[in-house]
């Protein structure tokens, strides 16, 4: 089974989006299994490491609690732009990772610049530090702790046990 | 029924609007390019999400079922819009663009 | 209540790319034209989806997927031509 799926939740993504551009029915279904088969095989040498999924519930709570802050936030920082510029706070915050799994590391970035109000602009050479500029900063020990406790954490609990 | 689904298909479509200026006047008029990065990636999550729930419904209703294909782009743009904000970022920092004087902390040098 | 809300929407989503282009034409660094061209495409998008409502089509869907896809990979190819001088190394 694992090796004819390497990557379970791929294939379940590229089947459901061909179902979804082709339109549901019973033929597209099974071309579309045959791709989610094939792609994911084809793609292998691409992967150095397989990110694992552990923990299935956690990841629907973790993008269910992603979509409700981007759209919170995303009311916050629409006042911060209509307000006057000279009273916004920007910052580059340098954020200590603790996740190892590059994959995960990849999902916190695009989470850290999908919720409106911080931009991750780089990655250090060895993956421990994370660039972010913040549009309005209060606190820098405030953002860091948030940031770790509202994505970082579950991502560990979701990759890596 | 049908002027519920109307009034939450042309509630979505203000709002995708509303949003997608809202991003564009802070590219328009902060003072440096790291905050300006800012703004498209707000127009892309409620912008062009609100204007897409509200072909997501209008469709659905049109035709008595689900529809969901435009939840593609949706998917599509969430995954990429980061990914351009990082590079252009990067490239910001590499060509050493000034920020605002008042920024706490630097960039990284490229 | 939808044909308020359509051209209202139109006018949103247009007044948004007019403050892209102006972005665009001032510039004054590379990328920021760049981020420009970047919004400009996801308004763009936007716009389409609004006109297959207006229109009461599907067809454009397919249109604003190509955008979409054009969009990023331009996007990408011009920030690495920023970075590296160079897109493919």
């Amino acid at each position: 089974m694992r090796r004819l799926l390497p990557f379970p939740m791929l294939s379940l993504l590229l089947w459901l989006s061909w179902l979804l551009l082709n339109g549901f029915s019973w033929g597209h279904g099974l071309l579309g299994l045959v791709l989610a088969v094939v792609l994911p095989l084809g793609t292998r040498p691409f992967w150095p490491n397989v990110p694992h999924l552990r923990n299935f519930p956690k990841l629907v709570r973790f993008v269910l609690v992603v979509h409700w802050d981007i759209i919170t936030a995303n009311v916050a920082v629409a006042r911060l732009i209509l307000r006057s510029p000279r009273k916004l706070r920007p910052a580059f915050v340098e954020l200590p990772l603790d996740l190892e799994d590059d994959f995960a590391i990849t999902l916190l970035t695009s989470t850290i610049s999908l919720t409106p109000g911080t931009v991750s602009a780089d990655v250090s050479e060895d993956h421990r530090t994370l660039l972010i500029h913040t549009l309005d900063m209060e606190d820098e020990a405030a953002l860091v702790a948030q940031i770790k406790q509202r994505y970082e954490r579950p991502l560990k609990e979701i990759f890596e046990c | 029924m049908d002027t519920l689904v109307e009034f939450l298909v042309s509630a979505a479509i203000l709002v995708g609007g509303v949003f997608a200026l809202i991003g564009s006047i802070g590219l328009a008029r902060l003072p440096d390019f790291y905050l300006r990065l800012h703004g498209p990636t707000k127009a892309t999550t409620l912008g062009v999400g609100g204007t897409i729930f509200a072909s997501l419904l209008f469709f659905s209703w049109q035709e008595q079922g689900l529809r969901l294909q435009e939840l593609l782009i949706v998917l599509f743009l969430f995954i990429t819009a980061p990914v351009s904000a990082h590079m252009l970022a990067k490239a910001a920092m590499h060509r050493q663009l000034r920020h605002r004087e008042d920024t706490r902390g630097r960039p990284w040098k490229q | 209540m939808l044909e308020i809300a359509l051209p209202i929407g139109f006018g949103l989503i247009v007044a948004a790319l007019v403050l892209n282009l102006y972005r665009l034409l001032r510039g004054p660094t590379l990328p920021d034209r760049a981020l420009a061209l970047d919004t400009m495409y996801i308004n763009a998008i936007a716009l389409i989806v609004l006109y297959g409502i207006a229109n009461n089509s599907k067809l454009y869907f397919e249109a604003g997927m190509l955008i979409a896809l054009i969009g990023f990979v331009s996007t990408v190819a011009v920030a690495k031509y920023m970075t590296r001088g160079d897109i493919i190394e």
